[in-house]
C-alpha cells in the first residue's frame, strides 16, 4: 500500500495507522506473566485478613502479592514520604485501592484468580462528599495556595455594579483510550526494564530508582508511543510500583493493564471544585474588584493542588484583586492535572462571571472584555512577551458571525430551538524548561535527533522534525527524532504545554551547533562556508558528526516579561425549549500561541481541546454514591465523552506571530489553552440562547429544563 | 476460570431441547449485553447455546402483517425496505439505539431480552434486588437520575433500556414464542413485566422458551410519526426519556393515536389513556398538551429523576408536534 504524505504530516502517522507503532502493552517479552489487581470494596479502614489460598491454588497462578508477604522495597523503609506505599500497610484510603496483585501465566487465569482472593475489613466511617463538605465546618480544609491580594480586599462589595456567584464542577476523568499499566522486567542483577505509559521517561526512571534504591542507570524506561494521557501519566502510580514489586518477587517479567473501571480510581482525575466569584464594576464597564475563592477536592493520603485561581489575578485590568484557594482532603483516590488543569477549572468560573457582569451592565461581553484588557501583567508589573488578544477577538468574532448575536437572551428562535452565542478566554503560562538533545548529522544526508522526550499524542517528533528541517534545510523525510527512551539525553516530562518550547529550543541549539561545525569543517577543507554538509563531511572523510547540547532554561531577556499563551473560544449553541437538549452548532477557536511550527498537529491540538471542552461543558461527570464511596458510572457507556454527532465543524485560527522572548522558534505552547475557557463559552452561549445561567457543569438537559 | 459449555445448533427444536434440559443454560445471539454481564460477574451461565444459526432472520410481509425473525439484526431491520416504507417509526427507534457497531450485532430477540442498565445491577458489591433478590435496592436513596417514574416498586425502580421495544409496543406488535410443544403468541405489551416483588424477572418468557418472531400488523401510521429520544449526548447514550408517537390524521381529525415512552418504567410504557383522549380530536398543541397531562397520571419521581416529571410531558408534546408536522 502506498501512502501519500506531505511535509506537515505526522512523522509517525503511517506507523500509527498500520499498527507498526507499539504501545507499552504490545511489547513481547520472553516469559511474560500477567498481573491483575485485587481492589478494596470498602472506602476506609483496615485489612484484617487476606485469604489467598483459593487464588494461589487456581490453575496457572504464580503469586499473590500483598502487604502480608511484602517483599523488601528499600525506599519504603525510610521515614515519611507522602506518595502511597503500595502493599506496605493494612490501611485503606479509598474504595478501589489496589490491595494485592495476582500473577498468573495468562491474563484470563489471573483475572479469575483475582476474584477468588477474599479480603476481610475493619470498616471505618468515611467522607467522599465534596459538595457537602464545603459547608461542613467539621471537615478539614487546607490552604492550597498562598492567598493573593492586590489593592483593597473584596473591593467588589462597594462597586457601583456588583455580582457574586457560585460555580460547581464535578469530578472528571482523563480516560484516554489506552488503558494504563506497565510491563516490568526485573532481572537478578537488580536491573529493571519497563515498558511504560508515561509522559516522562526520565521522571519514571527516577521514581523507580528512588523507590527501589537502585542506581538510575539500572532502570531502563521505554515509552515510544502513548495512546493519550491528558495528564494522568505525569507520575508513576502505585499500580506501576506494584507490578515491579511482583516482577522482582517472581524474578519474571510481569504485565499489568488495568480495566476501564479501574481507570476511574487508580490514575487520578480532575478534582471536583466549588468556586465563589465576587466581581464589581463601574456603570460604564470598568472592573473595580475581583474576589475569587476556590475549593478543590484532594485525598487524605496525598495532597494535590493546582492553579485554579491564577487567571483571575492578571487576565483583566483591575486594581483590586484577591484570591484564595483551599483543598478538601476526602477518602478518594488522589487527583492529578487534567488537560488545562486548574486553569480550566478557574476559567469556567471567571469567564462565566465576566459574562454575567457584561449582562448586568447591558454590554456586549466581547466589548466588556476588550474594555478591561490589561496593557501589562499587573501581578509581576511587567509587559507580556506577546499578546495579540484584541486581534484574536476580532478574527474569531468575524468568523463565527458575532454580529448576528443579540445581547438580549432568548432573542433568536428557530422552531423549537433557541440560538445563542458565547465567548470565553483561555490563558496558560508559556514557560520553558531545560532539555538536552543529541544531533547526529550524517554524510548520507540524514539527521538523527535524540532526546528522552515524550509524545502522548500531540506530535512531538513532527514538531521537532519541522524545526530541524527549517534550520538545517534538510527534508523532513531525512530527519529522525528519537524519543521515549530513558537512555537518551534528558528532557522534562510532557506537561504544561512546554514540550515544543523546551525540547524545541534544544533542537534549535543543537542544529545551530551542527551548522557551525560544518562551517568550520568547510573552512578546514577550503570549501565555501555555504557548501552542502554532505559534501563537507565527505571532503573531511567523516561519516558523521555529533553534538549534544543542553539548552538554557530561558532567554536572559525573559525575566523582564510575563509569558503566556492565549486562546479565544467562540461557540454557537442551539437549545431545545421543551427537552433542554443543548447542541454546540458552531465553534471558532483562536490561538495566540506564537509561531505555528507544525500547522497540522497544532490544529489537531485545538480541535482536541474543543472536543474535550464540549465534554467538560455538556457531558462529563464521574458520579460517586457517597453511601458506598464508589463510582457508579465507571465505564464508557455511562461516563459520557462527546461522540462525533456532538461535535460540529471546528474552525481554528492562529495569530501565528513569533514570540522570540520565549524561545528561538517564537512558538508558545497550546495544549492547555485549547481547552481552557471553552466550557464557559458554552455556558455563556446557553445563557444567551435561553436566559438560563447554568453554574454547575455539565450542562445536561435536566439542568436546562429545571433552570 | 469460570468455564462454560458452548453448543451451537441450526435447528429450533434442538435449541429448545437443550435449554429445557439445563436450568443454568442461556441462549446467546448477538451477545452485546450477555457478554458484558458475564464479564462483570452479574451472570454466569454454565452453558451457552448459540442460536445465531437458527433460520430466524427473515423479514417479510404476509397477509398485511410484517413478520420479523427474532435473529434479524437491529441494522437489518432498520434498513429493511418494508420497514422504511410502512413502519418508519420502528426504523427511527432502531436508529436511536446504541451505536452502529452494536446495532450490527444486536438481534431483535436479544434487544427484547436486554437487562436494565441500572448501575447497582452491574456492580456486584452493591445491593440490587434484580441481581440478588432480597439484597435491597441501591437506586432508591442513591443515584436514580436514569430511573423509573411509572410503575416502580419498593423492590426496584430500574427501567428497560430499549428503544426498539418502545416503537413495537406502540405498533401493537405480537411476540411469537416457541417451546417444545409448539408456539404461543402474546401481545408485545404483555411481554415485559413491571418489577413488583419479583424484579429478577424482566419479562414473561418462561424457562425453555425462545422468541422466534414478531408480527406487526400493517397500519396507517407511516405518515405522521416521530421517535424522540432525549439523552445526555447525541449517540450511544440511554434515554432520559423517549417517546414513540404516531398519528393517523384524516381531515384534520386524529383517527388513531399511538403513544409510548421509554426510560420511564420497567417496561416499554404505552400511554393508552392519552391515546384515547386524542382519538377524534384535532391535532392541536392544546390537545397534545392535554394528552401529555393525562399521560403523566400516576407518575412519581425518586429525587434525582424528578426532572422527568417535566421532561416526559414536554417530550410527548414535542414528539406529537413533529409527527403532526410531517406530511
Amino acid at each position: 500500500m502506498e501512502f501519500f504524505v506531505d511535509e506537515n504530516d505526522r512523522v509517525d502517522g503511517i506507523a500509527k495507522v498500520t499498527g507498526k507503532a507499539k504501545f507499552f502493552a504490545e511489547y513481547e517479552v520472553p516469559g511474560l506473566t500477567y498481573g491483575v489487581l485485587v481492589t478494596s470494596t470498602v472506602t476506609k479502614g483496615k485489612i484484617t485478613a487476606i485469604d489467598s489460598k483459593a487464588a494461589s491454588n487456581a490453575p496457572g497462578v504464580l503469586a499473590v502479592v500483598s502487604h502480608l508477604n511484602k517483599p523488601s522495597v528499600a525506599g519504603y523503609e525510610q521515614e515519611g514520604g507522602s506518595p502511597m506505599k503500595i502493599f506496605y500497610t493494612d490501611q485503606i484510603f479509598y474504595n478501589g485501592q489496589p490491595l494485592a496483585i495476582v500473577v498468573a501465566d495468562t491474563f484470563e487465569r489471573a483475572t479469575y484468580a483475582a476474584t477468588l482472593v477474599q479480603v476481610s475489613y475493619a470498616k471505618e466511617d468515611f467522607n467522599t462528599d465534596f459538595e457537602k463538605s464545603i459547608s461542613d465546618s467539621t471537615v478539614k480544609k487546607l490552604q492550597g495556595q498562598t492567598p493573593y491580594k492586590r489593592g483593597i480586599e473584596d473591593a467588589y462589595k462597594t462597586a457601583e455594579v456588583q455580582l457574586e456567584q457560585k460555580y460547581h464542577l464535578p469530578v472528571e476523568t482523563h480516560n484516554p483510550m489506552e488503558l494504563h499499566g506497565i510491563i516490568a522486567d526485573w532481572r537478578p542483577n537488580d536491573q529493571v526494564t519497563v515498558y511504560a505509559k508515561t509522559q516522562g521517561v526520565k521522571a519514571t526512571q527516577n521514581t523507580i530508582a528512588n523507590v527501589f534504591k537502585i542506581p538510575v542507570d539500572k532502570v531502563q524506561v521505554n515509552s515510544e508511543f502513548v495512546g493519550g494521557a491528558f495528564g494522568m501519566a505525569l507520575r508513576t502510580w502505585p499500580l506501576e510500583i506494584a507490578t515491579i514489586i511482583a516482577s522482582k518477587h517472581l524474578a519474571k517479567p510481569v504485565k499489568l493493564v488495568i480495566t476501564r473501571d479501574q481507570m476511574f480510581t487508580m490514575v487520578g482525575n480532575r478534582p471536583a471544585s466549588y468556586q465563589k466569584i465576587g466581581i464589581g464594576a463601574t456603570k460604564d464597564g470598568k472592573l473595580t474588584g475581583i474576589t475569587h475563592t476556590a475549593f478543590g477536592q484532594s485525598a487524605t493520603y496525598e495532597n494535590f493542588t493546582e492553579g485554579v485561581v491564577n487567571m483571575s489575578k492578571f487576565m483583566y485590568q483591575c486594581e483590586n484583586v484577591n484570591t484564595n484557594y483551599y483543598v478538601i482532603p476526602l477518602d478518594m483516590g488522589v487527583p492529578i492535572w487534567m488537560r488545562g488543569p486548574g486553569e480550566a477549572t478557574g476559567a469556567f468560573a471567571l469567564e462565566s462571571a465576566i459574562d454575567e457582569m457584561a449582562h448586568a451592565l447591558d454590554m456586549d461581553p466581547l466589548e466588556f472584555r476588550i474594555k478591561n484588557d490589561p496593557e501589562i501583567d499587573q501581578v509581576q508589573k511587567r509587559p507580556f512577551s506577546s499578546k495579540y488578544i484584541k486581534e484574536a477577538y476580532k478574527l474569531g468574532a468575524d468568523k463565527i458571525g458575532w454580529n448576528e448575536r443579540k445581547n438580549k437572551p432568548g432573542s433568536i428562535v428557530d422552531g423549537a430551538w433557541q440560538i445563542g452565542y458565547g465567548v470565553s478566554v483561555g490563558v496558560f503560562g508559556a514557560g520553558r524548561g531545560r532539555a538536552t538533545v543529541k544531533g547526529i548529522l550524517k554524510a548520507d544526508g540524514s539527521l538523527v535527533l535524540q532526546s528522552a522526550a515524550s509524545d502522548i499524542g500531540p506530535g512531538t517528533g513532527t514538531g521537532m522534525t519541522l524545526i530541524a528541517s527549517k534550520l538545517m534545510n534538510i527534508p523532513v523525510g531525512k530527519i529522525t527524532f528519537e524519543l521515549g527512551d530513558s537512555s537518551l539525553p534528558p528532557a522534562p516530562s510532557q506537561g504544561g504545554s512546554a514540550t515544543l518550547s523546551t525540547v524545541g529550543s534544544a533542537v534549535n541549539d543543537v542544529c545551530v551547533a551542527l551548522k557551525a561545525t560544518i562551517v568550520e569543517l568547510a573552512a578546514n577543507a577550503n570549501m565555501d562556508a555555504t557548501a552542502n554538509f554532505v559534501d563537507v563531511l565527505k571532503k573531511n572523510n567523516l561519516a558523521m558528526i555529533e553534538k549534544t547540547i543542553q539548552s538554557s532554561q530561558n532567554n536572559p531577556e525573559a525575566k523582564n516579561y510575563s509569558m503566556y499563551s492565549f486562546s479565544i473560544h467562540f461557540v454557537q449553541v442551539r437549545v431545545h425549549q421543551l427537552t433542554g437538549v443543548v447542541k454546540v452548532s458552531k465553534i471558532v477557536s483562536v490561538g495566540d500561541a506564537g509561531t505555528i511550527v507544525s500547522p497540522k498537529t497544532a490544529r489537531s491540538q485545538m480541535v482536541g481541546g474543543a472536543v474535550g471542552g464540549i465534554g467538560m461543558a455538556l457531558t462529563e461527570e464521574a458520579l460517586l454514591d457517597h453511601r458506598y464511596g464508589r463510582y457508579i458510572n465507571n465505564n464508557f457507556a455511562d461516563y459520557h465523552v462527546p461522540v462525533h454527532a456532538d461535535v460540529p465543524e471546528i474552525d481554528v485560527i492562529f495569530i501565528n506571530k513569533p514570540d522570540l522572548i520565549v524561545n528561538p522558534m517564537g512558538a508558545k505552547g497550546m495544549g492547555e489553552i485549547a481547552l481552557i475557557g471553552f466550557s464557559a463559552a458554552v455556558a455563556n452561549a446557553v445563557f444567551n440562547a435561553t436566559g438560563k445561567r447554568i453554574r454547575t457543569l455539565p450542562i445536561t438537559p435536566d439542568k436546562v429544563l429545571e433552570a | 476460570m469460570i468455564n462454560f459449555q458452548y453448543v451451537r445448533t441450526s435447528v429450533v427444536k434442538t435449541a429448545l431441547g437443550l435449554i429445557g434440559k439445563d436450568p443454568k443454560a442461556s441462549f446467546i445471539a448477538g451477545g452485546t449485553n450477555l457478554i458484558d454481564l458475564m464479564k462483570r460477574g452479574v451472570t454466569a451461565p454454565d452453558k451457552l447455546i448459540d442460536i445465531n444459526y437458527l433460520p430466524l432472520k427473515k423479514i417479510e410481509e404476509i397477509d398485511h402483517v410484517l413478520h420479523v425473525g427474532a435473529l434479524a439484526s437491529n441494522s437489518e431491520l432498520a434498513e429493511n425496505m418494508i420497514v422504511k416504507d410502512k413502519f418508519p417509526l420502528l426504523m427511527l427507534a432502531l436508529q436511536a439505539g446504541a451505536s452502529a457497531q452494536l446495532r450490527n450485532m444486536a438481534t431483535v430477540g436479544g434487544n427484547m431480552m436486554q437487562r436494565t442498565r441500572c448501575a447497582y445491577f452491574y456492580d456486584t458489591t452493591m445491593p440490587c434486588n434484580k441481581r440478588a433478590p432480597g439484597s435491597g435496592c441501591g437506586a432508591i436513596g442513591g443515584y436514580n437520575r436514569m430511573h423509573a417514574i411509572f410503575g416502580a416498586s419498593e423492590a426496584c425502580i430500574a427501567v428497560h433500556p430499549s428503544d426498539m421495544c418502545v416503537a413495537l409496543v406502540a405498533l401493537d406488535a405480537k411476540v411469537v414464542i416457541a417451546h417444545t410443544k409448539g408456539e404461543r403468541k402474546i401481545n408485545f405489551i404483555d411481554f415485559h413485566r413491571l418489577a413488583g416483588n419479583t424484579p429478577e424477572k424482566d419479562n414473561n418468557l418462561q424457562k425453555g422458551e425462545l422468541i422466534v418472531r414478531l408480527e406487526i400488523p400493517l397500519n396507517n401510521l407511516n405518515k405522521n410519526f416521530h421517535y424522540l429520544k432525549v439523552r445526555d449526548r447525541s449517540s450511544y447514550a440511554f434515554a432520559l426519556v423517549s417517546v414513540a408517537a404516531a398519528l393517523d390524521i384524516q381531515n384534520n381529525i386524529i383517527h388513531t393515536a399511538r403513544l409510548a415512552m421509554g426510560g420511564v418504567a420497567h417496561k416499554p410504557w404505552r400511554l393508552i389513556a392519552a391515546e384515547n383522549f386524542l382519538k377524534g380530536k384535532n391535532p392541536t398543541v392544546a390537545n397534545f398538551e392535554e394528552a401529555a397531562k393525562i399521560a403523566m397520571n400516576g407518575a412519581k419521581g425518586f429525587g434525582e429523576n424528578d426532572f422527568k416529571l417535566k421532561m416526559a410531558p414536554n417530550s410527548i408534546i414535542e414528539a406529537l408536534t413533529v409527527a403532526k408536522a410531517k406530511s
